[in-house]
C-alpha cells in the first residue's frame, strides 16, 4: 500500500449526501470510500457497490458444521466404539439432531464472523487512516483519490458545490497496517496545518 | 381530508431534541468521566460477593460435594436450580437482540446492548453450576469429545446432558460474537473521540480498526441479520435442550412433553424481568431516560404479562394432565407439590409467576417505574421457585418410600449462588462503565424516523391535505428516495 492524495468532503446530513454521491459519480469522479457513523441504507447502491455474499459463506460454513456433527458422531457410534445406550440403535439419528443443530449454528456464526473480519480487514491491532475524527460521530465523509491527471482545486471546488460542510486535501495511507492508535504515523506530518 | 403521516400509537423511541452528535455525547460521556460513588459501592460489593462465592466453591471442591445438602434421593438441588434460572434469564437478551430484530421492532434498539450483555454474563454464571456439580471438576474436560488414553472412550452423544454442553457453549459463543460485532463501531466512536493516550490505544485495539466504510456497514448488516436468524432457533433450542434434561427421564413431574415450550416461555419471562431490573437502575444512574424510555419498559412489561400467562397455562396444563393420565405416580407428585412439605415453594411460584404479573394489564402500572422494578424482582423470585419446584419436589419422594427425603441447602450452596450474583454484577458494572450501554450507531439509525424532534417535524405533513401530499410526492418523483425514510 502506498500513501496517496485524497480530496475529502464531510457532509452533515444523509439527505445532502445522497444527491452529492449522485453528482460526484455522474461527473466521472471515482469515490474511494464513504465513512458513516451508522449504516446508511441505500448508500451502497448509490455508490454502485455490489451486494455482499457473506450470507452464502455463512450457509456453506453451516453445512460444514452439519456434516462434521453427523459424520463424527456416526463414525464414533457405528464404527470406532459402538455402545448401546438406552436401547437405541447405534445409528440413532434423532438423538443427534440437537448436537447437529448446535454445530451447524456454531460453524456458521464463527465462520461468518471471521470471514467478516477478513473481508473488512479488521482485527485487534489493525490501524487505518481516519479522514475525519467525526466520521464515527455525526459526519458522512467522502474521500476521492486525486491522481496526477486531476486538479486539486477543481476537485475541492466541485465537492464544495455538492453541499459539503468541510472540504480538504489529505495525504493518507489507503490500506491498513499494524499500529497503535495513540501513536501518530510519520505520514500524518504531511497533513499538519 | 387529512392523513396521518405516522400512527400516533407509536410514541418516540428517543425523547428530547437530539441530533447525531448529541446521541454520541449522551451515551459516551459516562465512559469518559470518572464513575460516581454509587458505582464504586456497587462494584466493590459485587467483587466481595464474588470472592465469597469463590470461597464457597473452593470449600466444596476441596472437601467434596458432601458439603452440599444434596443426597441420594435429591441429587439435583440449588446447583441445577440456579443453572436453569440463570440460563433462562439469558434468553431475554437474545430475544431482544435477535427475534425482535427479525420482527423489525424499532424499540429493541434502546435496550438490546444491555440485554445482550446480560445474556452473556448470565450464561457465564449458569455455566458454573453444572461444572462444579460434576464434583471432580478437574475431570470436567471429559464432557468434550477429545481423544484420550481410555480407548478412546467418547462421551454419550445420545444424552441430553451432553446436548446441554454443546447447546450452552454454542449459545455463549454466538451471543458473544453478535454482541461484540455490534460493539465494534461504537468502540471506534470512543476511539475517535478519545483525548487521553490510554483510551485511544485501548479502544483502538477494541475497535479492530473499524472506520465505518460503506462496504463495511453493508457486510455488518448482512452479518447481524444472519446472526439474528441463527440465534433465534438457537435460543429456542437451548432451553428446549435444558428441558430435555428433565423431560427425557421417567420421573413423575419431569416426564412431560410440555416442557420445551413451557421452559422457553418461562425463560423469556424471567429474562425480561431481569432486563427491567437492570435497565431501571442503569437508565437512572447513567441518565439515559431519554433513550431507555418508559415506552421501552412498558413494551417489556407487556411481554412479561404475556409470557407469565403462558407459564400459568402451562402450570394448569400440568395439573390437568397429571389427573387426566390417571397415573398414580403423576397424581401423587402433583398432590405433594401443592400440599406436601414443599407446599410453600409451589405457592410462592404460583403467586409470583401467575398472579402478580396480571397486574400489568393496568396501563398505569406498566408505565410505573418503581412498580416495574419491584415486579421484576418478584418475577425472578417466582421463576427461581419454579425451577426449585420442578427439580426438588419431583425427586424428594421417589418410587421407594424408604428413600424419601427432604432437602435443604447448606452454606456452600447458598454461597455459590450468591457468588454468581457477584460474578454477574461485577461484569455488569464493568460493562456499564467501559462499554456504551446503548447501541449508539443503532440509535442514530432510527433517530430520524423515531426521534421525538423528527417526529414532531412530521406535523407539517400531517396537516397537509391528501391531495397536496400526493402532489408533492409526484412532482418530486425523480428525487423520491430523498423523501423516503430509511427502511428498517
Amino acid at each position: 500500500m502506498a500513501i496517496k492524495k485524497f480530496a475529502v468532503a464531510a457532509y452533515d446530513d444523509e439527505e445532502v449526501l445522497f444527491p452529492a454521491v449522485k453528482k460526484v459519480r455522474s461527473s466521472g469522479y471515482k469515490i474511494h470510500d464513504i465513512y458513516t457513523p451508522f449504516a446508511v441504507h441505500g448508500l451502497d447502491e448509490a455508490m454502485g457497490l455490489k451486494g455482499t455474499d457473506l450470507h452464502i459463506a455463512g450457509f456453506i460454513y453451516g453445512l460444514c458444521g452439519t456434516s462434521t456433527a453427523v459424520g463424527f458422531i456416526s463414525w464414533i457410534f457405528c464404527s470406532d466404539w459402538p455402545i448401546i445406550y438406552g436401547g437405541k440403535p447405534h445409528f440413532a439419528l434423532p438423538a443427534w439432531i440437537p448436537i447437529t443443530f448446535e454445530l451447524t449454528v456454531l460453524f456458521a456464526a464463527v465462520g461468518m464472523t471471521l470471514t467478516f473480519c477478513y473481508l473488512n480487514q479488521i482485527m485487534p491491532g489493525v490501524k487505518k487512516h481516519v479522514f475525519h475524527p467525526r466520521q464515527s460521530d455525526d459526519l458522512f465523509v467522502m474521500a476521492i483519490e486525486i491522481n496526477s491527471h486531476m486538479s486539486e482545486q477543481e476537485t475541492t471546488a466541485f465537492l464544495k458545490a455538492t453541499g459539503a460542510k468541510e472540504v480538504n486535501v489529505q495525504m493518507a495511507e489507503a490500506g491498513w497496517w499494524y499500529g497503535r492508535w495513540d501513536k501518530k504515523e510519520p505520514y500524518e506530518a504531511l497533513n499538519a496545518g | 381530508m387529512h392523513i396521518k403521516y405516522e400512527s400516533f400509537v407509536r410514541e418516540p423511541l428517543v425523547d428530547g431534541d437530539k441530533d447525531y452528535h448529541q446521541v454520541s455525547e449522551d451515551i459516551i460521556k459516562p465512559i469518559e468521566g470518572k464513575p460516581g460513588r454509587m458505582w464504586y459501592v456497587g462494584f466493590i460489593f459485587s467483587v466481595l460477593l464474588l470472592g465469597y462465592g469463590i470461597f464457597s466453591v473452593t470449600w466444596a471442591v476441596y472437601w467434596g460435594l458432601g458439603t452440599w445438602g444434596v443426597n441420594r434421593t435429591v441429587g439435583w438441588g440449588w446447583d441445577i436450580t440456579n443453572f436453569v434460572w440463570w440460563i433462562g434469564i439469558g434468553h431475554a437478551g437474545t430475544l431482544i437482540s435477535a427475534i425482535l430484530l427479525l420482527f423489525r421492532q424499532g424499540w429493541r434498539t434502546g435496550v438490546n446492548r444491555a440485554a445482550e450483555a446480560m445474556t452473556i454474563f448470565a450464561v457465564m454464571c449458569a455455566g458454573q453450576f453444572p461444572i462444579f456439580h460434576m464434583g471432580r471438576v478437574w475431570d470436567g474436560f471429559w464432557v468434550l469429545p477429545l481423544p484420550n488414553t481410555r480407548g478412546t472412550l467418547w462421551p454419550n452423544f445420545d444424552s441430553p446432558l451432553l446436548w446441554d454442553v454443546f447447546a450452552i457453549s454454542t449459545y455463549f459463543t454466538v451471543s458473544l460474537l453478535f454482541w461484540y460485532s455490534g460493539l465494534v463501531p461504537d468502540f471506534a466512536l470512543i476511539r475517535d473521540r478519545a483525548k487521553t493516550k490510554f483510551r485511544k490505544m485501548a479502544y483502538g485495539l477494541a475497535s479492530f480498526g473499524w472506520t465505518g466504510t460503506a462496504k463495511g456497514w453493508q457486510r455488518a448488516e448482512a452479518l447481524w441479520l444472519v446472526l439474528a436468524g441463527l440465534s433465534t432457533p438457537l435460543v429456542l433450542s437451548v432451553h428446549t435442550i435444558v428441558s430435555f434434561d428433565f423431560a427425557t427421564s421417567v420421573i413423575p413431574g419431569w416426564h412431560t412433553t410440555i416442557f420445551p415450550p413451557y421452559f422457553v416461555a418461562g425463560a423469556v419471562f424471567s429474562g425480561f424481568a431481569m432486563v427491567n431490573t437492570l435497565l431501571v437502575l442503569t437508565r437512572k444512574i447513567l441518565h439515559l431516560e431519554e433513550y431507555i424510555t418508559i415506552g421501552h419498559l412498558e413494551a417489556m412489561n407487556k411481554i412479561i404479562v404475556l409470557t407469565g400467562s403462558i407459564v400459568g397455562v402451562a402450570y394448569l396444563t400440568e395439573l390437568f394432565i397429571s389427573w387426566y393420565s390417571q397415573s398414580w405416580g403423576e397424581m401423587a407428585a402433583f398432590q405433594w407439590r401443592i400440599m406436601g412439605p414443599y407446599w410453600w415453594s409451589y405457592w410462592a411460584m404460583m403467586t409470583c409467576n401467575v398472579v402478580s404479573p396480571q397486574l400489568f394489564w393496568v396501563k398505569k402500572l406498566r408505565r410505573n417505574v418503581p412498580f416495574t422494578f419491584v415486579m421484576s424482582i418478584v418475577v425472578n423470585i417466582g421463576m427461581w421457585f419454579e425451577r426449585f419446584v420442578i427439580i426438588v419436589t419431583s425427586t424428594y419422594r421417589d418410587w421407594v418410600p424408604g428413600s424419601w427425603s427432604y432437602y435443604s441447602p447448606t452454606w456452600p450452596e447458598v454461597g455459590f449462588y450468591l457468588g454468581t450474583f457477584g460474578l454477574f454484577f461485577t461484569c455488569y458494572f464493568l460493562f456499564a462503565k467501559y462499554f456504551p450501554v446503548v447501541a449508539v450507531h443503532e440509535i442514530k439509525f432510527i433517530l430520524k424516523t423515531s426521534g421525538d424532534n423528527y417526529k414532531r417535524g412530521m406535523e407539517k405533513i400531517d396537516n397537509q391535505s391528501a391531495e397536496e401530499f400526493i402532489h408533492i410526492a409526484t412532482t418530486h418523483h425523480d428525487e423520491e428516495h430523498l423523501l423516503e425514510a430509511p427502511h428498517h
